[in-house]
C-alpha cells in the first residue's frame, strides 16, 4: 500500500485523534513543519518589521502557526480535521482557528490578509473523497476565493508533496487561471532528502520568481511553471500550449468525429531541438 | 472566535449566496482573554475592517461599551482608541454559540470557540 497519507483516508479521518497527537508530538516534524514554514515566510516576501495578518491553510495543530508567531505575525488558520484543531486548542496557539474544507473555497472578504501560507496540505485536494468531489473544480475554486481574500501584492506560499509532472501543471493551470502569477520553486532538486516544492503565487503583476535554494546559478530547472501573463480571453480554458490545452483540443475533435491521433505520454512534450 | 476573524468570515461559500456578510452572532458563552497589544498591527489592520459590522457584532454580545461607533480619523494616534480597537477585535473571543448567514439563515455553530463552515454536499457551489 502506497505511504502517502492522501491514498488512506480523507483528510478528516486519517487526522483522527489519535494521528493528530501522535504527529504534533514527533520533534522530527516539529523541526521540519518549522524548517519549512520559515522558508515559506522567507518566500513570501512581506514588508520588513511589520506585524501582518497571514492566513493558514490547512493549519492542523498549528505547528506552522508556532513559527509565524515567532516571526510576530497573527495569523487565522483554517483546516478540515476537527481533531488538529484541538491539539491546537491544547497547545493554546494564537491563532483563531476555523473548521472548514479549503476546496470549497475560502469563506472571507475580499482584501483580509496580507499573505497566506500552507505547510504540507495542498495535497490534498487532489483526493476525490466523495462523489461529487472533482479534483480540478476544487482546486479552481480554492485559487480563486484566495485570490479575492488577498490584499493587493499580497503572495500566498504553499510547501506540498506533489504526486507527479500532472499535479504540477494542474496547480499551475488553475491558479493562473484565477488571477495569480507565480510556479513551483524547487529547494535542493538534487537532493532525494532535501528537495522541497514550493508553490509561489502572486497577485498585483507579475514578477520574478524567487530563486530555489541548493542550485548552481547556471542551473534554471529549479523553477518550474514559470508563467507568463495568462490572457485574459482564456478564462476558463487551459494555458494555451500547455499539455492541458492540447488534451483538451483533441478532445474536442474527436467529438467532432475529426481524425486524432491518440494521447500519449508524448502528448504536449516539447520536442528536442535536433528535428 | 475573535471579533477580527468575525469581521472577515462569510458563507459566500454556500450555493446560491452572492456575499454571505455579515454573518449574525448568537453567542451563549463569550470569554476574555488577554493578548499583548500591538499598536502597530491594530493600526495596520483598521482600514481593512469594516468598523460598522465590528461594532454591531460587539453589541450583539454585549462588548461595544466604551468602542467608538466610527474610527477616529487620526487613530493611529490615539493610543485609547487603538487599545479599544485590540481589546473588542483581538480579546473578546465567542466560545459557543453559532453565526447566521443573512442570505440563507443557514446556522454554523461555533463550538470551544471554532466555528463550523463545513458545507454538505448538496450546500457546496
Ligand atoms: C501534514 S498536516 C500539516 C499541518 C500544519 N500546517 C503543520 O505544518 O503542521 C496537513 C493538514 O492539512 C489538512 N487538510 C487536508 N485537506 C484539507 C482540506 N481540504 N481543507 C482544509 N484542511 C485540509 C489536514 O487536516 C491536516 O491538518
Amino acid at each position: 500500500m502506497s505511504k502517502r497519507p492522501e491514498h488512506q483516508a480523507p483528510p478528516e479521518l486519517f487526522y483522527n485523534e489519535d494521528e493528530a497527537r501522535k504527529y504534533t508530538q514527533n520533534s522530527r516534524i516539529i523541526e521540519i513543519q518549522g524548517q519549512m514554514t520559515e522558508r515559506c515566510i522567507e518566500l513570501l516576501v512581506l514588508p520588513e518589521d511589520t506585524p501582518c495578518l497571514l492566513l493558514d491553510i490547512g493549519c492542523g495543530s498549528g505547528l506552522s502557526g508556532t513559527v509565524l508567531e515567532e516571526n510576530g505575525h497573527l495569523w487565522i488558520g483554517l483546516d478540515i480535521s476537527s481533531a488538529m484543531l484541538d491539539v491546537a486548542l491544547e497547545r493554546e496557539t494564537e491563532g483563531d482557528l476555523i473548521l472548514a474544507d479549503m476546496g470549497d473555497g475560502v469563506p472571507f472578504k475580499p482584501g483580509c490578509f496580507d499573505g497566506a501560507v500552507s505547510v504540507s496540505a495542498l495535497q490534498w485536494l487532489f483526493n476525490a473523497d466523495k462523489k461529487s468531489h472533482h479534483p480540478v473544480k476544487r482546486l479552481y475554486k480554492f485559487f480563486s476565493s484566495l485570490y479575492a481574500s488577498l490584499s493587493r501584492s499580497a503572495r500566498a506560499v504553499f510547501q506540498f508533496y506533489p504526486e507527479n509532472e500532472n499535479q504540477l501543471e494542474l496547480l499551475t493551470s488553475q491558479a493562473m487561471k484565477a488571477g495569480f502569477y507565480g510556479g513551483v520553486v524547487i529547494d535542493y532538486p538534487n537532493s532525494a532528502k532535501a528537495k522541497k516544492f514550493f508553490l509561489v503565487l502572486m497577485t498585483g503583476g507579475s514578477a520574478p520568481l524567487p530563486k530555489a535554494l541548493g542550485v548552481d546559478e547556471e542551473d534554471s530547472l529549479q523553477v518550474k511553471y514559470s508563467r507568463r501573463e495568462a490572457s485574459k480571453g482564456a478564462r476558463g480554458k487551459p494555458l494555451k500550449n500547455t499539455r492541458a490545452w492540447l488534451l483538451e483540443k483533441k478532445e474536442r475533435r474527436r467529438k467532432q468525429g475529426k481524425e486524432t491521433k491518440p494521447d500519449t505520454k508524448y502528448t504536449g512534450r516539447k520536442r528536442s531541438g535536433r528535428f | 472566535m475573535k471579533l477580527i476573524t468575525h469581521n472577515m468570515l462569510t458563507s459566500k461559500c454556500l450555493k446560491g449566496v452572492v456575499t454571505g456578510y455579515p454573518l449574525a452572532i448568537n453567542a451563549t458563552d463569550v470569554k476574555i482573554s488577554e493578548v499583548d497589544f500591538n499598536p502597530e498591527f491594530i493600526s495596520r489592520i483598521i482600514p481593512k475592517l469594516d468598523w460598522e459590522v465590528l461594532w454591531k457584532a460587539a453589541e450583539s454580545i454585549g462588548h461595544s461599551e466604551g468602542l467608538p461607533q466610527t474610527i477616529d480619523p487620526k487613530f493611529e494616534d490615539n493610543e485609547e482608541f487603538l487599545r479599544k480597537a485590540h481589546k473588542v477585535l483581538l480579546e473578546v473571543e465567542v466560545e459557543e454559540g453559532y453565526l447566521t448567514c443573512p442570505e440563507s439563515g443557514r446556522q454554523f455553530p461555533i463550538s470551544k470557540g471554532i466555528p463550523n463552515m463545513l458545507l454538505t454536499e448538496a450546500e457546496v457551489q
